[in-house]
């Protein structure tokens, strides 16, 4: 390998580490991003021109038609996307990733003479293959499930028997192959399928609350197959920047799962059950209490405090824009108001905060969960608008609930909340709650966007 | 087993940076606020779409006459593209958000 390509490599490798750590805190995160950015083109544009093969045109023509292509679409799908589409994006892009790397893994183990090759070399090949073609299939059924099209939870008997027995089947086979130094690519494809099946099995009876802490670890997981082919081309750009991302999504899975007081261990082997109690469990809640726009807007009109708790509902309804007016006007009443940020509002953590972002809300307005619990005592109004299981008391008082342990907004310590939902269907999660019965709750039924119009329109006449 | 012994000790640099790259992205991502994890998740997945340099070498590596591996090669290198050019450009569109109100 050339000098110049090991240097420029070197560079790109710092612009990573440098990148990443900018994205770390607000005011440089920007910077950060086009750091790596800028390091990654380099790298690429050096991959393509500084060697000493002897490649023919044709294949500089296929490579930048190529790149074209793939960056056409990229940067399409990347402006037209709506922020609430984030995860699903993020989930679909990793698939794809991971799906390069796979690729990259058969065409490499259809180049090598395996009779003759190391073991150790096959063995990386190999698991190049399978640990794409999770990430692959995985991201495409998380992608699936998020944007609606793969049903919630699909329960299949015993599939953590299954899914172990997948994963033992891949390791049994690709053992034996790296072994025998067998080279029929039948083995090869049977492997690959295991493992797309795998990461299909793997993601589809996870739940929807969870599904943010599955995404970061296919996240990570595409780092790793990065990282794998790194190590088969001795490159070490790949190595290095995909050991980052493996390590920082580990970091980050873990970081979520601590925001729902769950363990990686139960989200990846126990899956979410929704409570699928008859209906008339429901009543012994209690009743729940519903009220109109216009005496919602006289309690928030005449208000000290009022706090705003989005949900994800917010954002299907696209009433961010609408939530900032009226906020906006409160405060022009004199009315204190803030947003309670829970760390996993929306479907992936910090969404909410790109989402509002998005409307201009004022980042001061913003609280997050440790700053804003203690305050909600003094709150005159909680205005719940879309969410539900984050403000869901079961997480503190009911053992039995799958939830319970999950750090949430304390938003029943308020004087009064008026919940905004659609109806009363449970929320992502799939369950009751009880936050609906409370005496001080009122329920303002209706789509967040018409609802929260027709708040401003109130407010604004009185 | 020996092999495994034998390609360590023959990559040892490998194994070196391995270890230290593992500690770099668990002292880098540390103590991130949640405000951010949505950028740096999109961010850090545009960083792993440099599989695309693999991809390259795949195709600069395959004889024009094979087929499939050039179809193979091809593909991943669309997709890696995709996920470096869209990640970063999202990731870009979402901390221009941040910005404005500042």
């Amino acid at each position: 390998m050339s000098v110049i390509l090991s240097i420029i490599y070197l560079i790109a490798t710092v612009t990573f580490i440098v990148g990443l750590k900018k994205l770390g805190h607000p005011d440089t995160a920007k910077s950060g991003n086009l750091i790596a950015a800028t390091g990654m083109g380099l790298a690429i544009i050096g991959t393509i021109f500084i060697h000493d093969l002897q490649v023919p045109t044709i294949i500089y023509v296929l490579i930048g038609i190529a790149i074209v292509i793939g960056s056409i679409i990229g940067w399409l799908i990347a402006i037209k996307v709506e922020m609430t589409k984030m995860p699903e994006l993020v989930s679909l892009f990793n698939g794809f990733g991971g799906a390069s790397a796979a690729l990259i893994g058969i065409v490499e183990f259809g180049n090598s003479d395996i009779k003759t090759t190391s073991a150790t070399i096959v063995a990386t090949i190999l698991s190049a293959i399978v640990i794409g073609a999770i990430t692959f299939s995985g991201s495409l059924i998380a992608w699936g499930k998020l944007n609606g099209s793969v049903k919630s939870v699909v329960k299949i008997p015993q599939y953590n028997i299954i899914n172990n027995l997948v994963i033992i089947a891949i390791i049994a086979a690709s053992t034996y192959l790296v072994a025998g130094s067998i080279d029929n690519p039948i083995f090869l494809y049977a492997i690959l399928t295991a493992g797309l099946l795998y990461g299909i099995l793997f993601v589809l009876p996870i739940g929807g609350a969870d599904m943010p802490v599955v995404i970061s670890l296919l996240n990570s997981l595409t780092g790793i197959a990065a990282a794998i082919t790194g190590v088969l081309y001795g490159n070490m750009v790949m190595l290095v920047g995909g050991i980052l991302v493996g390590s920082a999504g580990i970091i980050l899975t873990v970081a979520m799962c601590k925001a729902m007081n769950r363990t990686l261990f139960s989200v990846i082997f126990g899956s979410f059950t929704a409570s699928e109690g008859p209906e008339g469990t429901n009543k012994a809640l209690g009743s729940i209490k519903s009220t109109t726009s216009s005496d919602a807007a006289i309690m928030m009109n005449y208000a000290t405090n009022v706090i705003i708790v989005p949900g994800y509902g917010l954002a299907v309804a696209q009433a961010q824009h609408v939530i900032h007016e009226l906020e906006e006007l409160l405060v022009s009443k004199g009315v204190n108001v803030k947003y309670a940020i829970h760390p996993v509002a929306g479907r992936m953590p910090g969404h909410m905060n790109v989402l509002l972002a998005e409307s201009n809300v004022d980042y001061d307005l913003l609280a997050e969960m440790e700053d804003i619990n203690p305050q909600f005592n003094n709150a005159d109004v909680v205005l719940v608008v879309g969410a539900n299981d984050v403000v869901n008391p079961a997480a503190h008082n009911d053992p039995s609930s799958p939830i319970y342990g999950m750090p949430i907004l304390d938003v029943e310590n308020a004087k009064h909340i008026v919940v905004n939902k659609r109806s009363m269907k449970a929320g992502y999660a799939g369950i009751e709650n009880e936050l609906f019965y409370n005496d001080k709750t009122s329920m303002l039924f209706g789509d967040a966007k018409k609802m929260i119009t027709e708040l401003v329109a109130e407010i604004k006449n009185m | 087993m020996k092999e495994l012994i034998e390609f360590i000790n023959n990559n040892l640099q490998i194994v070196y940076i391995i270890i230290l790259a593992i500690f770099v992205g668990i002292e880098v991502i540390k103590s991130i606020p949640a405000v951010l994890h949505t950028p740096l998740m999109s961010g850090a997945n545009a960083l792993s779409g440099v599989v695309i340099v693999g991809a390259i070498l795949v195709m600069l590596h395959s004889n024009p006459t094979d087929y499939l591996a050039l179809g193979l090669g091809f593909t991943a290198v669309v997709l890696g593209v995709l996920n470096v050019v869209g990640g970063f450009a999202v990731t870009n569109r979402m901390l221009e958000m941040f910005k404005k109100k500042k």
